[in-house]
């Protein structure tokens, strides 16, 4: 199958919506802008279906596994004879899972906004940074190199960066696309890094080349990367660790998360898009694509486990707290990411199940999440508030949304047959299967998590009755299509045969769900259900009595366990005042003091040997005759 | 193709603006100059592309050699390769975007263009000189200008920085000179010295001269490049200069100390380059690292920008430092992207500085409300700035961390890590001035009745933009350009 | 021959010389520095014939030189004199320590 004839358009064509808006869009057509990206993108969308179509259904499996295939390759920027940027479109499972993930989501995304955005005045900008981000994630994954995956994964932070300031005039709105551009570009430092050492020691930035050279043990290369060490440990494992840092920016795993929450200033559609199916995950996609090389280091996965299964819990812990429905969303992303996270770090040699379960929730996840936002921008579109407390009963006001949202929370919940439940229970059984431990804490954060998923859900539907004089309606068709395509697929993707299509040696795993291992979560998930409804469902103090019986530890995770602060303090105290400050100030001072000193030095010379030039003849001469007398003395006396 | 021509260009229009009459042929006859000189050099890129399709190996092509001062065997001898191309592009670029910016200098207009054309010449002749007292004279030539510009049409305290960017750029002329003169008595072709440049590389200077001379030479020309800690004269100067000077200060001349420390120090003196290595990597990295800190703390648009060349000077510096073909590579990438990113910087705070009449981050705010097109350009390049994909300055400072990586030892280990770093704290400072100046909401409701920008500065900023995506989209034409070059000097360096 | 030595000649042009130099650097008045010089160029004079008497006296190298320093000497005392009327006639004084146009 000749990918090649049609495959670079997937991202080009954002990529030219994204150039004749963002240079034409805003003085000659804003109001149609909206249509002329969702067109394009739904071109992409249809090709990216095809593509699948095709690897998947009509190429199928070939020798066993299905390929990896390079459609499309060129020579970039060439460094030395081993080490070149190139520019390639690599199509394997993964990168066309995604494929279908991204452009899907984006499409929806792209048809909600033109309800949601309408009559903002810079609608075409608006568009203009959306496709340049569908086209950077696009990029992304289908990169066939790791540095080609770095460029992209710069562009994705940069359209994140201008789509989270897009309300600029917001004060708050800039600091928080400051900050995910800052925290995720020092995360990005980490993969820089890695990439130069794999690179270097792996002799290619190609995946297929450093994943053939690093994996085969009598390879000169592979030998030098595990043999070479750095303080105890080996190079590989360093450069996996430093890779990982890159993802976990990326992904807000703990502690790089801080942006994430803050994030959400951006328009919600937007957040939808970025902030929760697509470029938070280009992590886990990250330590996907990797994976083989991974696998070669134990403390690698290690880390990977550790650091995702405290970003599930902690992040869970936090959303249980939170009253910004948006925040509480964010932080049940991250939670979420971090259970990809930590199934990728326990998929093993021999047990793959934590591989395909990662990003078959992955795949689940990216449609419930991006709907869970979609519906809250309805809500907030409705109520003009951010806040749990200003709502309350909105289920006769906005009928389709309370349905689509109760869904979603069902799928993120893990209630059957809901997508989320098939994607879960995955991960939970391959946790079971690796440590027990980890699978004790992952079942116990599920439980939290449909606690948390459900006390938004009463708060906002339940609750309080609000009075609200003349409701406008729901929203245009625009706005409610969306919500039922993703409600669907909520529902409906769960049944993909996902081991089929996606494992970690690219062949077919055979994965059945066991019943009666699914009990216990869907029974813990329930209960959480009921303690949330026995909570919120109606008005009352319960809520505020738990929170004060807890106390401090309550207190701790509102003021999210003060990492924030930690950062400010490391940031602006430290940096700034440690840093920064006494740069600047041995700049002014030392360096450039030292170069006006020199010149008043030679200045205050100049006036001292000024005296000289009395203007009086006779010390002229004076000179004159003694300039004589020491010559003839150095010459007939001293000249030998 | 007569090489004179790059130099005739600015010379006759220099020469036609003393007989303009109005402000508007002064305009007119300024830009059509400008013009002629980005097409010549397309032209002449065009032709040496053809000359080596055709497989001249030659180093050097279009040379010329005339006869300057017989007796002291000093000769007038031009011609150029990959890298001086490189460099007369990004000249001409910057000089017709600084010709558009100055488009509403009224003062003494006749006089400012004029200048600005005759820095010019003296840039391009810099960088097309095989003769090394053709070359020192255009440096001289490029320098006092710059005096000039700054101290007639300057802003703030400029006599102070007019006379402080003089005598330090005229000291670091004064060690480069001692450095030509310590190479040209030392060499001995046919029983001549020689300032010949081709001929003094295909000769092999003794280890001690090259050591003594060498670092009069490298810190000469590093002045002019911003070598810590001689590199005060950069914020003062550029911060007093006018709009378009500030643009040629940064955008042209800093170059000439990369390009001189590139050509005369590490190619004719390998073997010193070798063994002061370690020191130059040092020094830059503290420019590096020391510089972005230090923008970090400036609150004046143009103290950020002139302290962040500093920083981004630094890259070629370790470039050079580093000896290796990629990050020499990186080096010439550097300052051509440096060069075009920097003057549009400058070009961007001067247009906002015309408007609001400060520079002063504190007195600016939400500027994208009322000049999109002005921020657009100051966010682009803020970007570029950062190392942002898609631009000229991710090209060349990944060209310079994987050609400083290439060297196996964990000094340029830690070297790569901390220049790495380094990106971060620009993304820091950047994204302070533009989350500043150019976002968030406006606190001063004069600057609501301002305007965007007029449609010359919307050229000039999209000469330079259209330049950093070209280069930021498709790198590999100029490394191309410059790669044979690059390889003749580290074959010098290689071939002891 | 009673000669006189030649050792009497140069202690009296050395005394010559240095009674000028003594006049030039103290004297404030311009014509007696004139004068001090002239006594300068004259014990140069004497030197001149001294040595080609006792030393070349078959040449008459030093007696043209000494013609040649009196027709120098009569030009720069006329120069010399013009000068200081010229100084005379802007200052109303021949002290040199008026003239201080030229002091930095």
């Amino acid at each position: 199958m000749n990918y090649a004839s049609y495959i670079f358009l997937i991202p080009l064509l954002p990529l030219a919506g994204f150039a004749l808006l963002g240079l034409f869009g805003k003085k000659y057509f804003n109001e149609s802008s909206g249509i002329i990206a969702t067109v394009l993108i739904l071109v992409s969308t249809l090709l990216s279906l095809y593509t699948a179509y095709n690897y998947f259904i009509a190429e199928g499996i070939i020798n066993g596994a299905y390929p990896s295939i390079t459609a499309f390759h060129t020579s970039w920027l060439s460094f030395s004879k081993n080490l070149s940027i190139d520019i390639g479109i690599l199509i394997d499972p993964i990168s066309v899972m995604m494929l279908i993930v991204v452009t899907f989501i984006s499409l929806m995304v792209h048809i909600f906004s033109l309800g949601y955005m309408k009559g903002e005045k810079r609608f075409a900008t608006y568009y203009a940074f959306l496709s340049l981000f569908t086209f950077s994630m696009l990029g992304l994954i289908i990169s066939s190199n790791l540095f080609q995956i770095y460029i992209f994964w710069e562009l994705v932070g940069v359209s994140s960066f201008l789509l989270i300031g897009f309300y600029f005039d917001k004060p708050s709105a800039v600091a928080a696309s400051k900050k995910a551009f800052i925290v995720t570009r020092f995360a990005d430092l980490g993969f820089l890094i890695g990439i130069l050492l794999l690179g270097y020691y792996g002799e290619s930035f190609e995946f297929s080349t450093l994943i053939r050279q690093l994996t085969d043990v009598q390879s000169s290369q592979s030998i030098a990367i595990t043999t070479g060490t750095f303080a105890g440990i080996s190079i590989l494992t360093w450069g996996l660790i430093l890779i990982f840092i890159g993802g976990a920016g990326k992904s807000a795993l703990f502690p790089l998360h801080i942006w994430l929450p803050d994030a959400m200033e951006g328009p919600t559609p937007v957040s939808a898009l970025i902030h929760a199916a697509t470029m938070v995950v280009a992590g886990v996609f990250l330590v996907a694509r990797l994976f083989p090389i991974f696998s070669l280091s134990e403390i690698a996965l290690s880390v990977i486990t550790v650091v995702g299964l405290s970003s599930t819990f902690i992040a869970a812990v936090i959303a249980c707290t939170q009253t910004d429905i948006k925040r509480v969303l964010a932080y049940s992303t991250m939670s979420q990411i971090g259970f990809m996270m930590f199934a990728l770090g326990m998929t093993g040699t021999e047990n793959t199940l934590g591989y395909t379960a990662s990003l078959f929730h992955l795949f689940t996840h990216a449609f419930f999440k991006s709907l869970l936002f979609l519906c809250a921008g309805t809500i907030i579109h409705f109520i003009h508030s951010n806040e749990i407390s200003a709502m309350g009963g909105l289920k006769k006001y906005i009928p389709l949304t309370h349905l689509t949202f109760l869904i979603a929370c069902l799928a993120i919940a893990g209630i059957p047959p809901f997508a989320g439940f098939f994607s879960k229970e995955e991960i939970l059984l391959a946790a079971y299967n690796s440590n027990k431990l980890v699978f004790g804490i992952a079942l116990l954060t599920s439980g939290i998590t449909a606690f948390y998923m459900f006390r938004l859900y009463f708060s906002i539907f339940y609750n309080k009755q609000m009075e609200i004089q003349n409701p406008h309606s729901e929203g245009s068709f625009s706005i409610k299509f969306p919500l039922v395509v993703l409600a669907i697929c909520s529902i409906v993707v769960g049944f993909i045969p996902f081991g089929n299509f996606v494992a970690a040696d690219n062949k077919i795993l055979e994965s059945h769900l066991d019943f009666r291992f699914s009990f216990a979560p869907v029974v813990i998930g329930g209960l959480s259900i009921l303690l949330a409804m026995y909570f919120y469902k109606n008005e009352n103090d319960k809520p505020n009595k738990v929170a004060s019986f807890w106390g401090k530890i309550y207190q701790a995770a509102f003021r999210k366990f003060y990492v924030d602060e930690l950062y400010i303090f490391i940031t602006k105290k430290i940096i700034f005042n440690f840093i920064g400050r006494p740069a600047a100030w041995i700049d002014k001072n030392i360096v450039d003091g030292l170069v006006n000193e020199t010149a008043r030095t030679i200045e205050k010379f100049s006036y001292m040997i000024k005296g000289i030039q009395s203007g009086k003849v006779q010390h002229y001469l004076l000179y004159f005759f003694g300039g004589i007398i020491s010559l003839l003395i150095v010459f007939v006396y001293l000249w030998k | 193709m007569n090489l004179l021509i790059i130099l005739l260009i600015p010379l006759l229009t220099a020469m036609a603006l003393l007989f303009a009459n109005s402000l508007k042929q002064i305009r007119f006859i300024a830009l059509m100059g400008s013009v002629a000189q980005l097409i010549f050099s397309f032209v002449l890129f065009y032709f040496y592309r053809t000359e080596k399709n055709n497989g001249n190996t030659a180093l050097f092509s279009f040379e010329q050699n005339y006869t300057w001062y017989a007796p002291l065997n000093i000769n007038f001898h031009i011609g150029v390769d990959g890298i001086s191309i490189a460099m007369i592009l990004l000249t001409s670029f910057v000089v017709l975007a600084g010709v558009l910016v100055s488009w509403k200098e009224e003062r003494l207009s006749k006089d400012f263009f004029f200048l600005l054309l005759f820095l010019s010449l003296g840039t391009y002749g810099f960088f097309i000189s095989l003769d090394l007292f053709t070359l020192f004279f255009f440096l001289e030539l490029a320098v006092i200008p710059k005096f000039l510009l700054i101290g007639i049409w300057g802003s703030g305290k400029k006599e102070y920085s007019a006379m402080k960017l003089a005598l330090m750029l005229m000291a670091g002329s004064a060690l480069v000179f001692v450095g030509l003169l310590g190479i040209y008595f030392n060499t001995n072709i046919n029983g001549l010295h020689s300032f010949d440049l081709i001929q003094i590389a295909n000769t092999q200077l003794p280890l001690a001269v090259q050591k003594l001379f060498f670092p009069f030479a490298f810190i000469g020309f590093g002045i002019f490049t911003a070598l810590f800690p001689f590199h005060t004269w950069v914020p003062d100067g550029h911060s007093s200069a006018p709009t378009a000077a500030s643009m040629f200060l940064a955008g042209i001349s800093m170059k000439l100390g990369g390009y001189g420390c590139l050509r005369v120090a590490t190619y004719l003196m390998p073997d010193a380059a070798q063994s002061y290595s370690t020191i130059i990597i040092v020094l830059a990295i503290i420019a590096i690292i020391y510089g972005a800190f230090a923008t970090m703390m400036q609150t004046d648009l143009k103290y950020i920008n002139a302290y962040s060349s500093i920083s981004h000077c630094g890259f070629v510096l370790l470039g050079i430092g580093i000896l290796t073909k990629t990050a020499i590579n990186g080096a010439v990438l550097q300052m051509v992207s440096h060069g075009l990113m920097t003057a549009l910087f400058f070009a961007v705070i001067g247009m906002i500085y015309d408007r609001t009449h400060s520079r002063q981050l504190s007195q600016l705010s939400g500027l994208l409300k009322v000049m999109p097109f002005i921020s657009t350009a100051f966010v682009i390049a803020g970007l570029c700035s950062l190392g942002l994909p898609g631009f000229s300055g991710f090209v060349a400072e990944m060209t310079v961390f994987v050609g400083a990586w290439e060297k196996p030892d964990l000094f340029y280990r830690m070297v790569t890590i901390i220049a790495c770093a380094s990106i971060v704290v620009t993304a820091v400072y950047i994204l302070r001035a533009t989350g500043t100046a150019i976002m968030g909401p406006i606190n001063n409701n004069d600057h609501l009745k301002l305007s965007d920008a007029a449609w010359y500065e919307r050229l000039a900023a999209i000469v330079l933009i259209t330049a950093i995506i070209a280069i930021g989209i498709s790198p590999f034409w100029l490394t191309d350009l410059i790669g044979q070059s690059t390889d003749s000097i580290v074959n010098k360096l290689l071939n002891k | 021959m009673n000669e006189v030595p030649l050792t009497h000649i140069l202690v009296l042009s050395t005394a010559l010389f240095f009674i000028g130099m003594f006049g030039l650097f103290t004297r404030r008045n311009m014509i007696t520095i004139l004068m001090s010089v002239e006594l300068i160029l004259n014990s140069v004079n004497i030197n001149f014939v001294a040595f080609n008497k006792y030393l070349f006296p078959e040449k008459l190298d030093g007696v043209f030189f000494v013609l040649f320093i009196i027709a120098i000497a009569a030009a720069e005392a006329a120069l010399a004199i013009a000068i200081i009327i010229n100084l005379y006639r802007n200052h109303q004084s021949i002290d040199v320590d008026d003239a201080t146009e030229m002091k930095f």
